[in-house]
């Protein structure tokens, strides 16, 4: 089966049903407690600087591991799972000094999540996806981490979007979406997104684009300073399949952001929020039945196309949500009134 | 913002051009780059809705300029809301601001002068960085100037942006060209009609697609009479916009409103703009002649209103709105109101910031903006710094530091605002202050407080992953030795946190969690302070042991079995193949006959050396590399006053002993009168453990190991090591403490051993189930012999009221002089008591904490209130027991 026809299948099921997609990884592959030197492996047994907490190595060294984790999720009820490469960049693989492999841990990462998606789309007849994951990257362009000199970048667009341009290129192969996620600065996902339109325009793969943006706190606003509207205004220009929002919230504080982005957005809006908000330890404590209970509400108040699950939640948690949300009507949508959008950190429109 | 509040025209603030604007020009190429930020934040309060920034000078660096004012912008919220209009005639320019932008921005602008080619080009790229575009009707032939060509070459531009690059229509913006208008050139008079023409046909027939214009051109004749500019801006506006126009590059804060306008000006402006008459260019000018010289005239309507307030108020609006351009003088005013310049941050700058931490806890402001605010609060701190300096000199302070702090944001954060405030603070009241910024590895931070002499080391994260890597920081220091203190600070930190996990990995000094910056400096100066540290070090440590309690009682509620299901898993001994055995010497055995030289081999001494803080196991710790030659010392001291205590007599033991015949009922043990077995004469009332298990093992309670219906018995003694009260006022009168707690120390070890050899006493002798026994003091204190003596008070049964059932059975005032206070303490203060239960399987054992529902039956079982029983009980309490204390047992 063609990507085309995979899409074709997926965009024919998210007509009928709330789409679901996987929960957190990293949580996942806390459980198993990998040791520095499972996370080396053979390969980088001599690796000079620690690697320990690279999570996205473990396609390169745990591969198994990680499709198990994928498969658990499909299992679980999720018709997309995220590719394990949240950090496959040159720039984030700069803290473990691997930016030379990075490009092959993208690839592995994609890979791996594709032969899970086809083995449990063969063995169920179900179609499954896999929506290759593009992390902000560590690194900030619109915000500098010098208080006395607010004009200093640590990086500049050119590298962030050569990073992602790499990354997406070891994925594309293996991949049905791309996913750039938890966006806490547009124009991160900015650079992102060209990357990805140059990289459709280059080899004529039309991959369906997914955005994730992540409101940071109470204030309503990315950490980088938009509102909802704002940073959707940002990134039209995409032409997302999905548009939605992800991390650092529980259900619960994100609930008027996916219901703002849904008001806004005209296309499919996705949303995988936290299992709660972490306690005192950085755990996260609520229930698969509690996320469940909200994200039944959002359903039922057509918010959604498309839900999963961020930091803390498990393939319990995405069952309860797959069970929460089945036969439940998807969210129908349709264009805003035609407008010039613009924004800036708040979001403008001028009447066509 | 709801579909309603759309705006029909919008403003383009124009003053950040450097091609339109002289005082901007300049600001940009002296690179004073801060009040370049005022002129656009001015543009944004007169209620430009978008900003055009143009860096197109020719002796500029204009893509350099165009990045650094942009990312400017970027760090300052109330500019950065709108969205910015990136303006350049070259290309390369408004790439670098496409590429400086997050938010959807608006490119002036690109047209086909150079064909369609580059035209195509450079579209395309506007739709991949995500902006709208600006138009210009200008094409291969030049600049269009009647309403035809003009519309033509919109049209031909609109179907290539539309059809070849796929643009949404509602994202070009055409600019047909303003020109100026009586300029005393004929051609020129039908220029504001024509574009007036084109604007309405381009609204009509290119769908969706929006008009602007830069309206200062037209006026371009009547340079230096503002009242006049401003009248034909506001006249031509007021035509334009009817025919269409839905955007303008003007300048905000100087727009007449249409109707304000002297109706004889307006009209001469109408004809000029609307080309109704030949000589209206004429006729304009002459009028415009009386009104040279008349700007300025007019307030400045701008918002001052705030510069009236009091001081204090005026620098919390600035800290607030992060507004830079008063600080100074308002700072300076503060300062002239204090005795010390310290008083102005300590006072008006720390409440104003304290506002700010407010209103982004309540999420009403957010980062970008507590960015700004933390900047001017560091404005105004280095504004004073010259003042706190001279104050240092004047009060001979000067060069002195109060500490060195060595603070960082941990590795894998990139949050330092809070820290930077905590470091302006803590700078401002004398303490030197090392930052190494953010994402700071454990080893770095380590390093530099080491090579430094740090005094204190500061951690500061935002995010929830950090709080581990404090964990990791926290004990390195411990591993390695560090003896200064750890603060702790930041949004997700917590004083649970810190004491939970923070304090454990660190116990070679105080870690501590600080709340906010306005704590900081009071928790460094306590903790550099010689007479205020230790006890406030020991005040936090006990708050956090309280927190640990707490956390450590939330989390065993949570575990706890029910106890019905604890009493069904309690431990199941063969009862019936077992012959309880019978004691020698039933009742009450007074003990008189031991002296102190019998109980010498029976010390246990390494808990005699633990008192003395000298860690490690007896009697390898008199050969420790470290500590073994402070431990021969003492120990030598410790036997010189035994042999002087032998010889002298300073001590008589007394103790006394009974066994009874009992039996288990339940979680009790029932004492009876005699070996009948049918009158009560006392309970021993037990507690069970309620702990989940993940094996097999019981719930045990101390009645598990006495038979429920055997002949069975329990036993019961009290020692003493007797007391010397004369010796002790003795060792006072000499100023001798160190041979008082010598003398403290024997004495509790003598209580100890009485308790070891009286033990054996009675599983050889009273008891006599082993008479053969004979073990070596170290089996003995490793307790390899069968039978425990569990004492009330101590994990097996806690419940310290227990003693007073031991002591009425036992007598023990009477029979070893041996008494209880009133918080149940016994008195000699070396004295030891406890039950002797003698089954071979019986074994110590902690309760652990215990559920409601046991307390409860507890309670009922002593006859308590359920408040009795949780005051007996509360150190094993695994719930939090509710304050009503009218709740009874029931």
């Amino acid at each position: 089966m063609s990507r085309k026809d995979r899409i074709a299948a997926i965009e024919a099921a998210a007509k009928e049903r709330i789409l679901v997609l996987d929960g957190a990884m990293g949580t996942q592959i806390q459980n198993l407690k990998p040791s520095e030197e499972d996370y080396r492996g053979e390969r980088f047994a001599d690796w000079s600087s620690p690697v320990k907490g690279n999570n996205d190595l473990l396609n390169l060294t745990k591969p198994d591991a990680i499709r198990e984790i994928h498969e658990h999720y499909f299992e679980a009820g999720a018709d997309i799972v995220e590719t394990n490469t949240f950090s496959a960049t040159t720039i984030a693989q700069a803290d473990y000094k691997m930016e030379s492999i990075a490009s092959e841990i993208a690839r592995e990462g994609a890979r791996i999540a594709r032969e899970a998606a086809d083995n449990v789309t063969k063995a169920t007849g179900i179609q499954r996806c896999v929506a290759g994951a593009i992390g902000p990257t560590n690194k900030t362009l619109s915000l500098s981490p010098d208080v006395n000199d607010p004009g200093y970048r640590e990086v500049d667009f050119d590298q962030v979007y050569a990073c992602y341009y790499e990354q997406a290129e070891a994925m594309q192969p293996f991949v049905d979406f791309m996913l750039v996620e938890t966006i806490f600065d547009t124009l991160n996902a900015k650079a992102a997104i060209k990357a990805l339109l140059d990289l459709a325009d280059k080899t004529g793969e039309d991959v369906p684009i997914l955005l994730s943006g992540t409101i940071t706190d109470a204030s309503g606003r990315t950490l980088s300073g938009q509102t909802t509207e704002a940073f959707w205004n940002s990134v039209r220009h995409a032409k997302p399949w999905a548009v939605g929002l992800n991390c650092a919230l529980g259900a619960d504080q994100l609930r008027r952001y996916v219901a703002e982005m849904s008001r806004v957005a005209g296309t499919r809006v996705l949303a995988y929020p936290n299992a709660g908000l972490p306690n005192a330890f950085g755990e996260y404590d609520e229930t698969p039945a509690e996320t469940a209970e909200h994200i039944a509400e959002w359903a039922e108040s057509g918010l959604l196309n498309v839900v999963g699950g961020c930091c803390g939640t498990t393939p319990g948690h995405i069952a309860a949500i797959a069970k929460a949300v089945k036969g439940k009507a998807p969210r129908e949508f349709s264009p805003r009134p035609p407008a010039m959008r613009l924004s800036g950190l708040e979001p403008f429109a001028l009447s066509a | 913002m709801s579909e309603q509040s759309q705006a029909i025209f919008v403003n383009v603030g124009e003053r950040t051009n450097v091609t339109g604007s002289a005082v901007f020009r300049r600001l940009i190429t002296d690179g004073n780059y801060n009040e370049a930020l005022s002129v656009a934040r001015q543009q944004v309060e007169n209620g430009a809705q978008i900003i055009d920034v143009n860096m197109d000078e020719g002796l500029l660096d204009s893509k350099a300029a165009m990045r650094t004012f942009l990312r400017l912008i970027a760090a300052e919220p109330d500019i950065a809301r709108v969205p910015i209009m990136i303006d350049s005639s070259k290309w390369e320019v408004i790439e670098e601001g496409l590429k400086n932008v997050q938010g959807k921005a608006v490119v002036n602008s690109i047209s086909l002068k150079e064909g369609e080619e580059p035209f195509l080009e450079q579209a395309r790229l506007v739709k991949s960085y995500g902006a709208a575009v600006v138009v210009m009707a200008f094409d291969e032939t030049g600049q269009a100037e009647t309403a035809d060509r003009k519309f033509d070459i919109c049209k031909r531009a609109y179907d290539l942006l539309v059809d070849t690059v796929g643009i949404d229509p509602n994202d070009i913006i055409f600019d047909p060209n303003i020109f100026a208008v009586a300029t005393g050139i004929a051609e020129h008079d039908d220029y504001g009609v024509a574009f007036i023409e084109a604007t309405r046909r381009i609204r009509k027939e290119l769908k969706g697609a929006h008009v602007s214009g830069g309206v200062s051109n037209l006026s371009f004749s009547f340079r230096g009479n503002e009242v006049v500019r401003q009248a034909m801006h506001s006249v031509f506006l007021y035509h334009a916009i009817k025919a269409g126009m839905d955007m303008g590059i003007v300048n905000a804060g100087q727009l007449d409103i249409y109707d304000d306008i002297e109706p004889e000006l307006r009209e001469a402006c109408e004809d000029v703009i609307l080309n109704r008459r030949s000589d209206a260019g004429e006729r304009l000018l002459e009028l415009a002649e009386r009104y040279r010289g008349e700007e300025g005239k007019q307030a400045k309507k701008k918002n001052t209103e705030w510069r009236e307030w009091a001081v204090a108020k005026r620098l919390e609006h600035s800290l607030v709105h992060g507004i830079d351009d008063y600080i100074e003088e308002d700072t300076e005013e503060a300062r002239q109101n204090f005795d010390k310049p310290l008083e102005v941050i300590e006072g008006p700058l720390m409440d104003g910031m304290n506002v700010v931490g407010d209103l982004f806890g309540d999420g009403k402001m957010f980062l970008p903006q507590v960015v700004k605010s933390a900047r001017v609060m560091k404005k105004a701190v280095a504004y004073l710094l010259p003042y706190l300096e001279e104050e240092k000199r004047r009060t001979g302070m000067e060069g002195k530091s109060n500490g060195k702090i060595v603070m960082a944001t941990v590795k894998g954060d990139v949050h330092d605002i809070g820290k930077n405030i905590v470091g302006v603070v803590l700078q401002c009241n004398g303490y030197d202050v090392i930052d190494l910024g953010v994402m700071v590895p454990a080893e770095t931070i380590l390093d530099t407080a080491k090579k430094e002499g740090a005094d204190i080391i500061g951690l500061s994260g935002l995010i929830t992953p950090s709080l581990d890597e404090m964990v990791t920081v926290a004990a390195e220091m411990q591993r390695q030795g560090y003896d200064i203190p750890l603060l702790i600070g930041g949004a997700t930190t917590s004083p649970a946190h810190t004491a939970v996990k923070i304090e454990p990995a660190y116990k070679n000094n105080a870690a501590i969690h600080v709340n906010d910056a306005s704590r900081a400096v009071g928790v460094v100066s306590k903790l550099l302070s010689g007479t205020a540290r230790d006890g406030y070090v020991a005040d936090i440590r006990e708050e956090y042991q309280k927190i640990r309690e707490r956390r450590a009682n939330a989390q065993a509620a949570k575990n706890r079995v029910p106890l019905e299901g604890a009493r069904k898993n309690a431990m199941k001994i063969d009862w019936a193949g077992y012959e309880p055995p019978q004691p020698k010497t039933p009742g009450v055995t007074k003990i008189d006959d031991v002296t102190v030289k019998d109980l010498i081999p029976y010390i246990d001494w390494t808990p005699f050396f633990a008192a003395w803080e000298i860690k490690g196991r007896f009697p390898q710790i008199l050969d420790d590399p470290n500590r073994g030659e402070a431990a021969r010392s003492l120990f030598e001291d410790a036997k010189r006053m035994l042999d002087t205590m032998v010889q002298e007599g300073w001590l008589q033991p007394r103790g006394v002993v009974g066994l009874w015949p009992a039996n288990s009922d339940g979680d009790d043990i029932t004492v009876w009168t005699d070996e009948t077995r049918t009158k009560k004469r006392a309970t021993f009332y037990g507690l069970r453990q309620q702990a989940a298990k993940d094996n097999d093992r019981p719930h045990l309670s101390q009645s598990d190991f006495v038979s429920p219906d055997g002949a069975d018995w329990i036993g019961g003694f009290a020692v003493t090591a007797g007391e010397n009260p004369d010796k002790i006022k003795e060792f006072k009168a000499d100023n001798d403490d160190y041979s008082g707690i010598l003398f403290a120390a024997l004495s509790d070890r003598i209580a100890e051993a009485f308790a070891e050899y009286l033990h054996e006493r009675v599983r050889r002798q009273h008891w006599g189930y082993s008479p053969d026994e004979s073990f070596k003091s170290e089996e003995l204190i490793a307790e390899a012999y069968r039978g425990i003596r569990p004492a009330p008070g101590y994990p097996s049964q806690p419940d310290h009221t227990e003693k007073l059932t031991l002591f009425d059975l036992l007598d023990a005032p009477d029979n070893a002089g041996v008494t209880l206070t009133e918080s149940l303490a016994m008195m000699p203060a070396s004295s030891v008591s406890g039950l002797y239960i003698g089954h071979p399987e019986s074994a110590y054992f902690a309760v652990g904490r215990i559920a409601e529902d046991q307390a409860k039956d507890y309670a009922k079982r002593k006859g308590w209130t359920l408040a009795e029983a949780e005051k007996a009980l509360a150190p094993i309490l695994g719930y939090e027991p509710s304050e009503n204390d009218e709740k009874s047992a029931a």
